[in-house]
């Protein structure tokens, strides 16, 4: 890892960590200043969220971390927490004087790598840069997983398409893959990143701009890694580059979408609040869905999905903060978030999606109930019911709603951890705070508050627990991959991949190398799952990995309508999104300008 | 005592580079924990209480309090804000008074402390 860090402000790392602490109190703020000072930090205070954010797009890359105080006036601090999460994917440390846990939990669930309780102590601030650090083992992983996914992902390309072929054959594949793609993860664990097999492409301004070009040139709908790369005419690109790249500009989007909605309708994501953001039938479907609003049925989530995605779509597009780059692809957008909901399982998945781009947001949230519920499909795959139960179920963890969330959450955490135990294979994609193993359901990680709260452990225990839980941890799963996606996207990826594999094969602590059985919670639902899984869709396995591929070679709305697809979308997406936090950083002037 | 640990931090805080840290943080504590005094005064004298609007006033004060380590103006504090919670206007206003209290006790050691 160390070779992560070459810049000589990283060589003293921690020392000379910049960050940015926004407190309205100013007691606080010069407290703090002086502690971080201390802690030999470079500080930058702020004592409005506006300010921090602009400060924040102003400087691309000038901190390494946030520290925001939960109760401001201008803001809502879970609301800055969640721009900082979609538009500069750094970590985010909430305080407050207020330890509720129902505060705490809601940090957690947008996205907060940790909550302190003021009065705080020299001790906890020291040790913030573990945050930082963890994000950038994180990434480097995704790199490498990346990588070794895409390689699987080819294979898995390869066999036959339909599902029973898949099974059969993908199962083969991946119990190689999974062989190589751990060897290739243990050798680029250790080594260091830059000798990846692949070297990692950096998404230049101009090179994004060509990118967008080439999208909204096809089509969005239409778009397919080949033929961007075909447009955009850059010889040394790979098809899996821009495959990559494309995965997360679509989360992008979606997560931009979201945060429309929540700036719109900033009271937290209430379905209210998202009816009224949007005019639009679809818009309340949306509520519906995405909040666990309630009881969607499962046509209606699906419909929501749709609605919604195509809503999210919209937003995106009128989110100012991705002006140029977003307009474009609204209509494609629009398209092909509508495409993926055609199926009624789709549009879990779709709204899986959208749900997951949002992930630093609250909405996110909602993505990983998406994302759970295909996962739930793992499990209950011939019941598209439990899965549209799993959503709403992820859905009322994942939005904010308060209380509702969070009554979810016990019960999934009492769940998974019942069924869980995993071993602690998890290499702790998750940052901070959660320990998967052990809780099972820890997965809530900061990063993914989405599902809120539902750690891919516990989504793995859940596999085993009634279809309803199972929902629910999908759900989370789901969430979990998306949630992952600040601190370890790639870890997420390779959950999700693992997660499939196991299903395919059962999980081996081995898996731990690859980030694929991170989670043992994962592995224990695996097992449950695999059976499902395999059955549901060849597809899902990997999909962090081979989403890049599999997407390429099919394009969305190709993939088979059922459940698969659905899952296949939303671990591209997840998958996307977690690699898409890799890039982040080099792609945001071009993306990010706000 | 008045003060809890926070106190002892802020005083280890302070070095030849901020020389009179706590005074200037105490300082800071006064102006803004007397503007939120005054806020939630006069949120108090609207009738009918506004209590979730109380409430946020007095989660501001009782971070404002901690930064200094005002042990018992803090404890009043989250007091205060249970009664809030509870929609009881009487325990508000008696524990306000209440508070209003220590802060002046709080005050008055203070200083003697910067003489």
């Amino acid at each position: 890892m160390e070779n992560c860090f070459s810049s000589p402000r990283t060589d003293m790392f921690p020392a000379g960590l910049r960050v940015l602490v926004v407190d309205d109190d100013p007691t606080w703020l010069k407290i703090l200043e002086k502690m971080l000072k201390k802690c030999s930090y470079e500080v930058t205070t702020c004592c409005l969220a506006r300010e921090a954010l602009d400060l924040l797009r102003e400087r691309k890359d000038g901190f390494d971390i946030v520290i925001s105080d939960v109760n401001m006036p201008d803001m809502d601090g879970f609301k800055l927490l969640e721009h900082v999460g979609l538009e500069m994917d750094l970590p985010v440390i909430m305080m407050s004087v207020d330890g509720e846990t129902s505060r705490v939990m809601k940090g957690v669930q947008h996205g907060a790598c940790d909550y302190l309780l003021k009065p705080i102590r020299m001790k906890e601030l020291r040790n913030i840069w573990q945050h930082v650090f963890r994000k950038k083992i994180h990434e480097v992983r995704d790199i490498e997983c990346h990588d070794v996914l895409d390689d699987f992902q080819m294979m898995r390309n390869r066999s036959d398409q339909s599902d029973d072929v898949r099974l059969s054959s993908g199962g083969d594949l991946t119990v190689r893959k999974r062989k190589d793609v751990e060897h290739k993860h243990d050798e680029k664990e250790l080594g260091d990143p830059s000798s990846a097999k692949k070297a990692r492409v950096v998404w230049s301004v101009d090179l994004h701009q060509k990118f967008v070009k080439a999208v909204n040139q096809i089509g969005f709908e239409k778009v397919g890694p080949k033929k961007i790369l075909d447009l955009m005419t850059v010889p040394w690109l790979t098809r899996e580059n821009v495959a990559s790249h494309l995965q997360k500009y679509r989360l992008y989007l979606s997560r931009l979408q979201k945060e429309n909605e929540t700036k719109s309708s900033f009271s937290g994501m209430k379905h209210s609040d998202s009816s009224s953001k949007d005019s639009t039938g679809s818009f309340s479907l949306q509520n519906s869905v995405s909040m666990h609003q309630g009881d969607a049925a499962t046509g209606g989530y699906g419909c929501s999905a749709n609605n919604i995605l195509a809503q999210k779509v919209d937003r995106g597009i009128c989110n100012t903060e991705s002006k140029g780059i977003i307009s474009m692809p609204k209509t494609e957008h629009d398209k092909f978030v509508l495409e993926d909901i055609s199926d009624p399982q789709r549009a879990s998945s779709s709204s899986h999606i959208g749900f997951s781009h949002s992930f630093q947001s609250v909405e996110p949230g909602v993505a990983y109930s998406a994302f759970c519920s295909s996962i739930p499909a793992q499990y209950s795959w011939s019941s598209p019911e439990t899965q549209f139960n799993f959503r709403q179920e992820c859905r009322s963890p994942l939005h904010e709603t308060g209380s509702s969330p969070l009554s979810q959450l016990p019960g999934f955490r009492h769940h998974i951890q019942v069924d869980h135990l995993q071993p602690a294979a998890s290499v702790n994609a998750n940052p901070p705070m959660t320990e998967r193993d052990k809780l099972g359901n820890v997965k809530i990680d900061p990063l993914y508050a989405k599902c809120r709260g539902t750690s891919p452990s516990e989504m793995t225990s859940v596999a085993s627990t009634a279809d309803s839980f199972l929902n629910q941890f999908d759900i989370h799963k789901a969430v979990k991959g998306q949630v992952l996606e600040p601190t370890s996207t790639a870890k997420l990826n390779m959950k999700i991949g693992g997660l499939n594999q196991d299903s395919i094969y059962n999980l081996e602590p081995t898996q731990k190398s690859l980030n694929l059985g991170d989670e043992s919670n994962f592995v224990s639902l695996n097992e449950d799952r695999q059976v499902r899984w395999l059955e549901g869709d060849g597809y899902p396995v990997n999909i962090g990995g081979h989403n890049v591929e599999v997407w390429d070679q099919n394009d969305p709305p190709q993939l088979r309508g059922d459940v698969p697809l659905q899952l296949y979308d939303m671990l591209r997406f997840d998958w996307d999104y977690l690699y898409d936090s890799m890039e982040y950083p080099i792609m945001e002037e071009g993306l990010y300008i706000a | 005592g008045y003060l809890d640990d926070q106190f002892v931090q802020l005083e280890e805080l302070q070095d030849h580079a901020n020389p009179n840290f706590v005074e200037e943080v105490v300082a800071l504590f006064y102006k803004d924990s007397s503007r939120l005094l005054l806020n939630i005064d006069q949120a108090l004298e609207k009738k009918p209480l506004e209590f979730t609007k109380l409430d946020g006033y007095m989660h501001q004060f009782k971070g404002s309090s901690s930064s200094i380590g005002a042990k018992k103006v803090k404890a009043e504090c989250t007091l205060f804000r249970d009664y809030c919670r509870a929609g009881n206007a009487e325990g508000c206003m008696r524990t306000f008074q209440q508070l209003k209290k220590e802060y002046a006790t709080l005050r008055k050691k203070l200083e003697a402390y910067f003489q």
